[in-house]
């Protein structure tokens, strides 16, 4: 009876209601989800045990595969315009001084709306009636008067490109929160050797941000993987598949189709690849990248 | 601060740049503003301008078409609730990892970040069938302890961090009064900690009122959705009514517009707090 109340347990006790929920909601379905990827099961009846049948017949479903592809593509236009975009905007707002606090609250601001708006926005503002889109046309240009995200060719680009406005200004604030611990004394050494603009932002700033840049490409690299909101809202994955990613195809296996086996096994190689990528980057800092 | 001189040239440039930015931000959900307060008739000319007669009315009519008083409701009830039993949760767990620091207390903390790691693809079906085995499926209640538990490694890490910087005095001397572990909690920790667990319930909270993929998925009865899928729903169902669908959307933005005008600081250093710990 002691032991119970001993000052250690005491404290584990604290940590019991925690643990317990997100036991029940996050840990114990992901273990049933790494069992369930090893059978056929349908959401009713027997359960078969069929090794690893699944993986074996997604790697030749067509479909994932394009799925596969449109995360990669996703996750390259993520690490590349946004990232872009916010370090040239963060580097432009440490020079100045008025108006500071407005811009970064304004380019803050799309990142707090709900997905469900963001898309209603976008869709309204290049909706072949309405939008931008049929004012240029009306105006004699010669755009053809479709959405962008009803074309095959272009649906997940749309789709990439209104999530990408909703999130490139949690970048910027990131950043430049970076650059102000930067120390002044390093810019004016480098304005008295006549550096540039340029030359200032690659030698000094780039450098001194490096660990919150590395930290903003992982987890660029990890969320571009599971990303739903945008696709779903915007496309369901359409038209003919062009913006299916992972998660809409994961999604319609389990509640459409209800291919438990099938869509666990989707969700175990996604959380494979999350491990895989935090544990790199865990041993890139083990090995002294100051990451 | 001035990080670099610059001369007047470039901050003119610097002020070009950063406007056009800025306003690729803004006029999108100005835009949504504009449609909220214009009659339906004027959509087909005007479709991107300010609307030459105002009609608040489109908000009345969402209010009434939409049910929007029950949304508000069971969207309210799910912040409510989440910030509670969560906050709760992560308030004891990272106290205790701050403060008592019992034996093992590390593995917990890895355990934690695996968890936070996990996409919610890898779970969300068995977590549907289990849920329909408990009979959680489709109740408020359901929604909330996902919510909590999805939320719980954030918090805890949150307030830990908090907690951990506080001063070993103001225990020690509690301590000495005589005060047990809960009391330590209650009567030291807790009053002082209130800026952390302010900013840990505008984070959880903005993540339930924006919520859609579990909310999609656990929640189909119509009278009980919260804002983000009602209004998924209202997009196919009032599809060209673009009055009602924008009145609709501004409503579910205006208390996120309102706290976060209010809280912007916290609202920042919560959402980035991943990023400084780097």
């Amino acid at each position: 009876m002691k032991f119970f109340l001993s000052k250690s347990f005491i404290a584990w006790y604290f940590i019991l209601p925690a643990f317990v929920i997100h036991l029940l909601v996050v840990a114990t379905p992901s273990v049933l989800s790494l069992a369930l990827c090893l059978t056929d099961w349908n959401g009713f009846g027997k359960i078969n045990y069929v090794g690893f049948e699944n993986f074996i017949e997604l790697f030749d479903d067509r479909y994932f595969k394009k799925a596969v592809k449109h995360n990669i593509i996703w996750t390259v236009i993520f690490l590349t315009v946004p990232i872009s975009l916010a370090l040239t905007c963060a580097y432009l707002l440490t020079g100045i001084k008025k108006g500071q606090l407005i811009y970064r609250l304004v380019f803050f601001f799309p990142y707090m709306l709900a997905s469900i708006i963001s898309c209603q926005i976008w869709k309204y503002i290049v909706h072949p009636l309405h939008g931008i889109v049929a004012w240029f046309s009306k105006k004699g240009f010669d755009i053809d008067p479709v959405s962008p995200f009803t074309m095959k060719e272009t649906s997940l680009y749309a789709v990439a490109f209104v999530d990408g406005w909703h999130f490139w200004g949690f970048l910027v604030v990131i950043y430049i929160t970076g650059m102000y611990q930067v120390d002044n004394s390093l810019y004016e050494a480098a304005d008295i050797e006549g550096a540039t603009k340029f030359q200032k932002f690659r030698y000094i700033t780039l450098p001194m941000i490096r660990p919150i840049f590395i930290f903003t490409l992982m987890i660029i690299i990890i969320w571009s993987i599971p990303t739903f909101d945008y696709p779903w809202i915007l496309t369901q994955g359409g038209p003919a598949y062009s913006s299916e990613v992972l998660a809409t195809n994961l999604y319609s296996h389990a509640f459409e189709r209800f291919n438990v086996g099938y869509s666990s096994a989707i969700g175990t190689l996604m959380f494979l690849y999350v491990i895989i990528i935090v544990g790199i980057f865990g041993i890139l800092r083990k090995l002294g990248w100051e990451i | 601060m001035i990080v670099a001189k610059y001369r007047r040239s470039e901050l003119i440039s610097n002020y070009t740049i950063l406007t056009i930015l800025a306003l690729f931000s803004f006029l999108p959900i100005l835009l949504l503003f504009f449609n909220s307060i214009k009659a339906q008739e004027e959509f087909g000319i005007n479709p991107l301008g300010f609307p030459s007669q105002i009609r608040f009315l489109n908000f009345y009519d969402a209010w009434i078409l939409g049910e929007y008083a029950q949304i508000f409701i069971n969207s309210s009830k799910l912040v409510i609730g989440t910030i509670v039993i969560c906050l709760t949760c992560s308030g004891l767990a990272g106290f205790s990892l701050a403060r008592l620091n019992p034996k093992g207390s590390t593995i917990f903390l890895i355990y934690l970040l695996v968890g936070i790691s996990i996409p919610a693809q890898m779970f969300i079906l068995p977590l549907f069938l289990l849920w329909k085995e408990l009979n959680l499926m489709n109740t408020h209640l359901g929604l909330i302890i996902i919510y909590s538990g999805l939320n719980a490694p954030f918090a805890t890490f949150l307030i830990r961090s908090y907690m951990i910087k506080l001063p070993e005095e103001l225990f020690d001397a509690a301590r000495v009064d005589g005060a047990n572990t809960l009391q330590l909690f209650f009567k030291i920790a807790l009053p002082i900690s209130w800026p952390v667990f302010l900013t840990a319930g505008l984070v959880v909270g903005l993540a339930v009122w924006n919520e859609f993929l579990f909310a999609l998925t656990f929640m189909q009865d119509d009278e009980k959705k919260p804002m983000a899928t009602i209004l998924f729903a209202f997009q196919s169902r009032f599809e060209n009514n673009w009055g009602l669908v924008s009145a609709s959307a501004v409503m579910m933005a205006a208390p996120v517009v309102i706290l976060f005008l209010l809280f912007q600081k916290r609202f920042i250093a919560g959402l980035t707090s991943g990023a400084s710990k780097g």
